[in-house]
């Protein structure tokens, strides 16, 4: 096959990265199905693209748009026996033997490409690594499964690709096992593994997505420098704009399996021709953009009018046990929440930021009545710690939550509209009638039809999912809703529409919100008040504008930083890795952590000081 | 006298649920659950009616139903499935056997089923020190022989059917412990819960409308598994003297006199072998359908 046949199909003009040859990787037409109860289903349709040495090529697009499914057609390891490729052409160019299409190739073949020539990571690491074997035994069999080196000399290849990853102390690192490392330190050794064979192609699926947002930079950073060193061509594929524009040559935009457009990054942020493009952008969280959460004087009189806060947490400390030894002693105790105060005023958005372990969720689950805890948790006037099982019962009607899961928090054997109805059965309100008139409302409040209550949760989207949720929440009229990480699992474009139900209900039933979350773009945009946790304590607490456009601690400016700007041409500067991990929060018995003491700057913006 | 304003609230506090009218219609649309309940049906039939359907008495020893030698008669034109070594109709036998059998098989394994499930359930919800030492004593149950756990119940307690019924209900209950705890602890981690006692309701009501549906297809199973288990049991105990006197009969004892002859009488161990296998089959048939109505996200698929 002639280079010249291969090239002139390549119409998308050429990116400003050094791209030495021609393309590595050509899809043409490629058509996945999907064989399902009604016949076969196309997820991918007539998709086409190309992927020249050394560039890094973004496909993105929602949940359901096929993205995953392409990378799995290139891969050959869509899952058996349901979904084959239908039709269309994968060419992997070869330098010494030509092309191969890969989407005809047989399974003993395909082997050999895998790992050597392609090689891919994926969203979740713990979930990619054997949890049972060490990492050194895994990155040694890969390398020698693929280029009979022998035993000694794949183990050096084994350290060189961990101290490429930036892994410290490589050697060491071999002999640890999967669950010993961090989840940034996982996804590294799967880059490691990727790497170490020295791919012409490297397929990275959500690579980031289950990381933090300061090591979600610090990876992004290295696979740029390794691409950058190796020449390695990268198909990057996520649902993060932030993302995008931070690695991306070109882009592949892609809905329900179809390619909605294709360019430079540039031309894709800047000038996007599609409208599912436009809407894709616009719904997009964008640090800086939070306007219109300032208060308005109506606003502040309403609040004038109703005094005292909906919920006061006073020195929160909560604490697990983990017993060892034999005899099942306690031993060492997680510190997940290390006294922490705040306090929630009717109407108000308090977020909660930090990264995973940092006990937000923990704080959450305290102030719901999920985790027993020391302190006060004062809510409506009434402290729950001095009252009665029934007392607390009906304080905590006041006190609702949305999980992060859609899919996770709704009981899947009951229907949606019994879901929503027993909040109310429980606190026994109304009668048959009258409760499922309730609910037909709710429903109606929330975006959904009456008609849909008859349904299971299976037959939902995630996004109705979550309304459902958000319905159950409301059923109790509550004054203070926890949204735990609620639009985290959701895309930009159902997040942003879910955002904007919450900030509604909030104007119209004068509800204040907890909101827990990762995503500083997110926090900007629905928070009065924002605290940074870290570590089980509170560092950093103010008004939105005083957290955000005058971060005083450092680890709130690290956060601010980490978040990806999606726009390609405020590319960040070079990202400053933290030298070591983030320190666990579990001690040994007697070992206090130290207490951080909070010192107010003036407003009530309280900064941590050591 | 009601008030007209506001209707009364049901007292039990149960959210209104439409009536599972359709799954009798949805089991029998299945060939394999029809087949399974048409199973049942003759089962029980034949032993309400097995003094009238052959016209032999279970216990008699009859001349014409040994060879001259005194071996047992294969299945031939008067005994339709043979004699046994005492020259009695091992038709009439299995019929009349099949009366203790269900009340082993459904009774036993039922009570065992109830025991097992409400141990698992509360001591995977509860976890602490109730969970801890619920299953403990499970533990010590399933290490002390079951058999000589029955034995020793059997040989206080006078032998009769209902005994020996609850004798085994009493051993065979931990297993179905230890595998509704295990699921029970891994549901009770699962978020929708969390949501529940966000929304306060009470322990019991997770645990059965919530926590319970989520089990049923594990109890299907052990259920059905134990009904082979708990007729075997009972044929050993019966065997040692401990179960059902001879000479009533029932399948596992039938098994049990005729298994050394098994070469020279082959019927004598088959038929009423197969009678058990035949009543554990239909119930899983019955209980493997039973498990795809009854779960939503099963529904319209076939």
């Amino acid at each position: 096959m002639s280079k010249g046949a291969t090239s002139k199909r390549t119409g998308a003009p050429a990116p400003a990265v050094s791209v030495t040859a021609g393309p590595v990787l050509e899809i043409s037409d490629l058509t996945v199905s999907v064989r399902g109860e009604d016949g076969e289903r196309p997820v991918v349709s007539d998709l086409s693209f190309s992927l020249a040495r050394g560039e890094t090529l973004c496909i993105a697009g929602e949940s359901g748009s096929g993205k995953s499914m392409t990378a799995l057609a290139i891969m050959q390891l869509l899952p058996q026996p349901a979904a084959r490729i239908s039709s269309g052409m994968i060419r992997l160019h070869d330098m010494d033997r030509g092309d191969i299409d890969l989407a005809v190739l047989d399974e003993r073949r395909m082997r050999r490409i895998r790992g050597a020539r392609i090689a891919m990571i994926f969203q979740e690491p713990m979930t990619s690594l054997n949890p049972v074997l060490s990492i050194g035994r895994q990155l040694v069999e890969s390398i020698e499964a693929h280029t009979g080196l022998s035993r000694a000399e794949a183990r050096r290849r084994a350290v060189e690709a961990l101290k490429a990853v930036r892994i410290s102390e490589a050697e060491s690192r071999l002999k640890q096992f999967p669950h010993e490392l961090s989840g940034g330190m996982r996804q590294r050794v799967m880059i490691a593994m990727a790497l170490a064979l020295k791919p012409d192609v490297l397929i990275a699926d959500e690579p980031t997505t289950a990381l933090d947002v300061t090591v979600q930079g610090e990876v992004l950073e290295l696979l740029r420098d390794l691409q950058r060193e190796h020449g390695t061509s990268v198909i990057l594929i996520t649902h993060d704009m932030g993302v995008v524009a931070e690695m991306a040559d070109r882009v592949v935009i892609m809905r329900h399996g179809r390619m909605v457009e294709q360019g430079t990054a540039a031309d894709i942020f800047s000038r996007p021709q599609a409208d599912y493009t436009r809407e894709l952008l616009a719904a997009v969280p964008r640090i800086g953009t939070g306007v219109g959460r300032q208060k308005s004087a109506e606003q502040k009189s309403v609040e004038a009018e109703m005094p005292g806060s909906v919920a006061v947490v006073n020195d929160l400390h909560v604490r697990f046990d983990l017993r060892g030894g034999f005899f099942g002693q306690v031993n060492r105790r997680v510190h997940a929440v290390e006294g922490i105060s705040f306090s929630i005023a009717p109407r108000e958005t308090l977020a909660l930021v930090g990264e995973s372990g940092c006990g937000k969720s923990t704080t959450a689950k305290a102030l719901a009545g999920l985790v027993p805890y020391h302190g006060d948790i004062v809510i409506g006037g009434r402290n729950l710690a001095g009252l009665g099982r029934d007392q607390r019962k009906a304080v905590r009607r006041d006190v609702q939550m949305i999980f992060q899961d859609p899919y996770a928090s709704l009981d899947p054997r009951m229907r949606v509209g019994d879901l929503v109805a027993e909040p109310l059965l429980i606190h026994g309100i109304g009668s048959k009638e009258e409760r499922s008139q309730l609910v037909a409302a709710l429903f109606e409040r929330v975006g959904l039809s009456a008609d849909q209550m008859e349904l299971y949760p299976h037959e939902f989207s995630g996004g109705q999912r979550q309304r459902i949720c958000i319905a159950r929440a409301l059923a109790l009229r509550p004054k203070l809703i926890i949204a735990d990480e609620s639009v985290s699992a959701l895309d930009v474009s159902v997040q942003a529409r879910v955002l904007d139900l919450l900030k509604e209900l909030q104007r119209e039933f004068g509800i204040a919100y907890l909101f827990i979350s990762h995503d500083m773009a997110v926090v900007e945009n629905i928070s009065d008040r924002v605290a940074v946790m870290y570590l089980g304590q509170i560092v950093e607490m103010g008004t939105r504008d005083q957290v955000f456009s005058n971060p005083r601690h450092p680890y709130t400016k690290r956060l601010i930083e980490a978040v990806p700007v999606p726009d390609p041409a405020r590319r960040r500067p070079r990202f400053a890795r933290l030298d070591q991990e983030i320190p666990s929060p579990t001690r040994k018995i007697g070992e206090e952590p130290p207490k951080l003491a909070l010192k107010d700057l003036g407003n009530g913006h309280l900064v941590a000081v050591s | 006298m009601t008030s007209p304003i506001a209707p009364d609230l049901p007292a039990t506090g149960r959210i209104p649920v439409k009536p599972r009218a359709g799954v009798w219609r949805r089991l029998v649309k299945r060939p394999l659950a029809l087949i399974g309940l048409v199973i049942v049906a003759v089962v029980v039939a034949g032993a309400i009616l097995a003094p009238w359907l052959t016209g032999y008495d279970p216990n008699e020893q009859m001349f014409d139903g040994l060879t001259l030698e005194g071996a047992p008669l294969p299945p031939n034109a008067s005994f339709w499935l043979g004699t046994d070594l005492l020259g009695r109709d091992l038709l009439t036998r299995i019929l009349f056997g099949a009366r203790t059998s269900l009340i082993i098989g459904i009774v036993a394994n039922g009570v065992a089923l109830l025991i097992g499930t409400l141990v698992g359930v509360t001591a995977g919800y509860f976890r602490g020190w109730i969970g801890g030492a619920l299953m403990r004593f499970t533990d010590l149950m399933m290490a002390f022989p079951a058999l000589l756990l029955a034995i020793c119940l059997a040989a206080v307690l006078q032998p009769s059917l209902w005994i020996v019924a609850m004798v085994i209900a009493l051993v065979n209950w931990v297993q179905t412990a230890r595998v509704i705890y295990t699921e029970t602890s891994s549901l009770a981690e699962r978020e929708f819960i969390d949501a529940e006692r966000t929304i306060g309701a009470s322990a019991p009501r997770i645990l059965f409308r919530h926590i319970l549906p989520h089990l049923l297809p594990t109890i299907i199973v052990w259920g059905t598994l134990g009904i082979s288990t708990t007729v075997l049991l009972e044929a050993t105990l019966s065997y040692l003297g401990i179960g059902v006197q001879p000479p009533t009969a029932s399948w596992g004892n039938i098994i049990f006199e005729n298994q050394t002859y098994f070469q020279a009488a082959p019927w004598l161990v088959f038929f009423p072998g197969a009678a058990i296998l035949a009543l554990a089959l239909a119930f899983n048939l019955i209980g493997d359908a039973l498990r795809d109505i009854l779960d939503p996200t099963q529904r319209g698929r076939a």
